[in-house]
């Protein structure tokens, strides 16, 4: 880690005008609860509801994606990543310093959010709030490892991004069983499901895998992810122009 | 004292080859890399500071070879083309975050160094999305130098400079190059390259076309034959008399007009108003075909 590298990547992250989504969409999430407090009179399965539904299936996803591409791709895109790389340091370091402010950014504007919706949402939050905290906590670090990864890869990292989050997790997932089952959504879930044990079962906060799956997987996944983003960068190819 | 060696370097990109079997030695002083845009002076300055992967051969910095080894950092400092920076932090902050980036004993004191070189201390407070062109050009420099580093790669760094700051940096080129530096700039402007760099290497559609001091590179392009296309009265009986006379060594009707190729610029001007006399033909237009910098380039591959 590197602390200049950190400073100029948060500097980044949330000096630019992107960074107003960062709070534009946790704060559509919290005025959903509020909404949805007011009408159920803070029935838990109504919890359950918008913050799987909004809180997990969109939200989160979401805002990683910005977070992950922000901290790293558009450096990348406008090619002033090239003030980082040609430094004495190893790339490694780099990636990783990006990697843990992505990481805080994601458990604040991505995690955070689904906890305080539980709370303004469900009259009797504490269990579940726990359960969709850890939830959150565990697939915002998973899916902001792979779309760092992401933009290190790929410049079309938002698009591949948001096809990924939306279409494959979200949408297919609803139709195919088999895609449920390689899902970040769906391994965090397990967590939930392990503190809640047979409320959730009630409550329909039922994964499409096992915990130990569930958790081997997502850490599978982010290691994979960040090993990836380190070799990638290490040798990025930069030119401009001809 | 670094000295930076190429050796048969190509690179290519799927079937586009942006550089071609490229050999040079570039050691301390100035140098100029010369070619039109797109003859691949980017890819060769990228492969030179560790951007990019020569696919055939190998670019070594005093020996050590620069693709994945970030510690040739230590010695180079880089202007990039590209424009953008940290746009939402001022002057200062950014150099100095590339003297922290750059393990420099004090970096305040370098950094401040730095920037008095670029004559930016006194905006340095700006951000720098409020900076000109030419503002963020200094910059960069200052960036560049902030690990006072033995070599120095500028890519077109004159690009979107006026004149005052075109002198500034050109001063400040000498001097870094006076100091035994190695310092190589790309441009596609001659009279930008012949009037600071001691060596020129030419480079044209990849390859590397020419090298030498200005007067050489001069040289050879001012010998190159020169071409004029002619309209006349009569185009037949005028080619007939400058074959005649000499002074043009090749002759071309069949594009509808008189091309004509001239080794010497000085007597064919001189001939050609007299032939025409002489010969009774009216000349209608004389015009010179092909004087773009590419052109004689491409006449310098060629040979």
């Amino acid at each position: 880690m590197n602390a200049v590298v950190v400073q100029l990547t948060r500097r980044g992250l949330l000096g630019r005008k992107r960074a107003v989504l960062l709070v534009l969409l946790p704060l559509a999430l919290l005025l959903l609860a509020t909404l949805v407090r007011w009408a159920s009179g803070g029935a838990a399965d109504a919890a359950v509801n918008l913050v799987d539904g909004f809180g997990l299936g969109t939200l989160l996803p979401l805002t990683c994606l910005l977070i992950g591409t922000g901290v790293i791709g558009t450096e990348i895109d406008d090619g002033s990543i090239v003030y980082l790389l040609a430094k004495p340091m190893p790339r490694r370091t780099i990636l990783l310093s990006k990697l843990a402010v992505a990481w805080a950014a994601a458990l604040v504007f991505a995690a955070l959010p689904v906890v305080l919706a539980v709370i303004i949402t469900a009259a009797d939050p504490g269990e579940l709030a726990l359960a969709y905290g850890t939830t959150a906590a565990l697939a915002a670090l998973a899916y902001t490892a792979v779309f760092v990864a992401l933009s290190v890869v790929s410049r079309n990292a938002v698009i591949i991004g948001l096809l990924y989050a939306l279409l494959w997790e979200t949408i297919l997932g609803g139709f195919v069983p088999g895609i449920k089952n390689a899902s970040i959504r769906q391994w965090a879930l397990t967590a939930a499901e392990a503190v809640l044990g047979e409320r959730g079962e009630n409550l329909g906060v039922v994964s499409a895998v096992s915990l130990p799956a569930g958790l081997g997987l997502l850490a599978a996944v982010t290691v994979l992810a960040v090993v990836l983003a380190i070799r990638r960068l290490q040798t990025l190819p930069l030119t401009s122009g001809d | 004292m670094s000295t930076l060696v190429l050796d048969r370097v190509s690179r290519w990109y799927g079937n586009v080859v942006a550089a071609n079997d490229v050999s040079m030695t570039i050691g301390p002083g100035i140098t100029g890399l010369l070619g039109p845009n797109g003859a691949g002076k980017s890819t060769l300055i990228a492969m030179m500071s560790g951007f990019l992967a020569p696919s055939a051969g190998s670019v070594t910095l005093d020996g050590k070879p620069v693709w994945r080894h970030p510690e040739i950092y230590r010695s180079i400092g880089l202007v990039p083309e590209t424009e953008a920076m940290y746009d939402m932090v001022t002057g200062w902050q950014f150099v100095l975050a590339n003297a922290r980036l750059h393990k420099v004993p004090e970096p305040e004191a370098a950094a401040r160094l730095a920037l008095d070189l670029v004559e930016m201390w006194d905006a340095k407070d700006r951000d720098i999305s409020t900076y000109s062109k030419g503002m963020k050009q200094r910059v960069k420099m200052a960036t560049a130098l902030v690990h006072d580093p033995s070599v120095l790669l500028l890519d077109e760094p004159f690009n979107g400079m006026d004149p005052r700051q075109r002198l500034h940096l050109m001063d400040l080129l000498r001097r870094l190059g006076d100091q035994g530096r190695t310092v190589l700039f790309s441009s596609h402007i001659l009279e930008e390259v012949e009037e600071i760099a001691g060596t020129i290497e030419v480079l044209v559609a990849g390859r590397h076309a020419a090298s030498g001091d200005f007067r050489r590179i001069r040289r050879l392009m001012t010998e190159r034959p020169h071409q004029y296309t002619i309209r006349s009265a009569d185009d037949r009986r005028l080619a007939a008399a400058l074959v005649a006379d000499g002074c043009a060594t090749a002759v071309d009707l069949s594009a509808g007009n008189l091309a004509v190729q001239a080794p010497d610029f000085g007597r064919f001007v001189h001939a050609l108003p007299r032939l025409a006399r002489s010969s009774g033909v009216r000349l209608l237009e004389v015009s010179p075909a092909d004087e773009s910098l590419e052109s004689v380039f491409a006449y310098l591959v060629a040979r």
